[in-house]
């Protein structure tokens, strides 16, 4: 589906959500709209910090094992994201970076998809 | 003045050694290694391209240049391992970094001297005043037949450099040396490039290598004494060495820039990578000459003059410092990074 992607390219690659100014809550992916707050809300939309730490994770296996991480990035926002490393290199707390990565494609012949994957820091 | 206003890198971080090919091979890894003076080459991980490379160089140097990226009035990607065969990876790479939609464009394609003809064009664009800054990226995974000589050295890696006035190493001088010679080519369709065997060194290599270098000097009044460093297109490790010496060159010259021992070829990247580890202990006032080379066949000289700028420079972490960064793979997971075999 080249539409749906297409509207999702902005937020997939980089870090961009949002943040309501009358709460201090951040989102990922971004909301037009505050859920604390409702009509009070004032959402901005906001680049977040290229840095956190693995708050939880789990190793999906499927045809080839993948990690999938809960990760609270330094503003304090939390975001659910692949993390490129092995396995054994996985822990609760490990600092992680942000990194451009594919995300897949859709065949041979069609667009390739690419976003923000995490990699442990050093 | 105008020139380099700030550069970033990016190596992927695994590694194949070439005793590891010549196993699978049945070849002698000892003569390989004599013969390049290559010991290992990078390799992508299974989710990276010339595009997620191209992105992570650059957006290291603009985190370093300390710029709001939609400054950047123009982005240039130089590749021969473009993720499409039609559409533009310079698109994926403004969107990624965050340029905005006011910027000029285009993919360039010069086998391994695309990076450096993208710092050509951003540099005049720069000097014209169409743009304040201008990106010129280097960057490739690169592809050889399984089996020919080449895959001991095809290697992935890019180098992104922000050009603009204010800079940390002046841009001098360039100069071009163009000619139509089929060292190396791949047709459409086809998987793998194709080569002229022995015909790559002394008619394409050397000869643009060394004119271009020569055409520089003449032209601009240089003399190889007024060099500090000089950083040579890297095929193999013998071929810089060689151009170095035909120049006058001593290997102290050359030795900070000579990156392709451990990481092997990154074709667009490689003088590039060169040029970046270069910059990372170069002092002001202190002059490089670039030659790039790129098959078909032309090279692009820079005669760049570091200022003081750079003392207040972020070079943190160094290229050779990444270049430590890795991690071992045998041939099968080679393959399966390469995306030659899948589940
Ligand atoms: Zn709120």
């Amino acid at each position: 589906m080249v539409p749906r992607s297409w509207r999702k390219i902005k937020y997939r690659y980089d870090l961009r959500g949002s943040y309501c100014e009358n709460c201090g809550n951040y989102h990922y992916p971004p909301r037009n709209f505050c859920p604390t707050c409702r009509r009070r809300g004032k959402v901005i939309e906001t680049l977040f910090p290229e840095e956190g730490r693995v708050v939880s994770y789990t190793v999906v296996r499927e045809k080839e094992p993948y990690i999938v991480a809960l990760i609270e990035l330094d503003n304090g926002a939390r975001v659910l994201s692949q993390v490129c490393c092995d396995p054994s290199e996985m822990k609760i707390g490990m600092r992680v970076r942000k990194a451009f990565r594919r995300y897949g494609e859709d065949n041979e012949d069609g667009i390739i998809h690419y976003g923000t994957k995490f990699v442990p820091v050093n | 003045m105008m020139g380099i206003v700030s550069y970033g890198s990016y190596i992927p971080k695994f590694r194949i050694k070439v005793e590891e090919i010549a196993r699978v091979w049945g070849e002698d890894a000892k003569k390989i290694k004599g013969g390049l003076g290559v010991y290992e080459k990078s390799v992508p991980d299974v989710d990276e391209d010339a595009a997620t490379i191209a992105v992570e160089a650059a957006r290291e140097a603009i985190k370093r240049a300390k710029i709001n990226p939609e400054d950047i009035g123009a982005v240039f990607v130089g590749s021969e391992s473009h993720p499409y065969a039609v559409k533009p990876t310079a698109t994926i790479v403004g969107e990624a970094l965050g340029v905005g939609n006011d910027y000029y464009a285009a993919d360039l394609e010069f086998a391994c001297k695309a990076g450096t003809a993208g710092m050509q064009i951003c540099y005049s664009m720069v000097k014209s005043g169409i743009i304040r800054y201008g990106l010129a990226i280097g960057a490739d995974t690169s592809q050889a037949r399984p089996g020919d000589a080449l895959e001991y050295a095809a290697a992935a890696g890019g180098a992104a450099f922000l050009i603009g006035k204010d800079p940390i190493a002046e841009i001098e001088a360039t100069y071009s040396f163009t000619s139509d010679t089929p060292d190396f080519w791949r047709r459409d369709l086809q998987p793998y490039p194709s080569h002229g065997g022995r015909f790559t060194g002394q008619p394409a290599y050397f000869r643009h290598i060394i004119s271009a270098a020569r055409g520089l000097m003449e032209k601009y009044g240089y003399k190889t004494e007024d060099f500090d460093y000089a950083v040579f297109h890297m095929p193999n490790a013998k071929f810089p060495v060689r151009a170095a010496r035909m120049l006058g060159f001593s290997e102290e010259h050359i030795s900070q820039g000579l990156v392709v021992r451990a990481i092997g070829n990154a074709y667009s990247g490689s003088s590039l990578l060169g040029l970046a580890a270069t910059l990372d202990i170069a002092e002001p006032d202190e002059r490089i000459l670039l030659v790039s080379f790129g098959s078909g066949a032309g090279s692009d000289a820079f005669a760049l003059r570091v200022t003081d700028r750079i003392k207040e420079f972020e070079r943190e972490p160094k290229v050779w410092e990444k270049i430590e960064r890795k991690v071992y793979v045998d041939y099968a997971i080679y393959l399966k990074h390469r995306r030659k075999i899948r589940a």
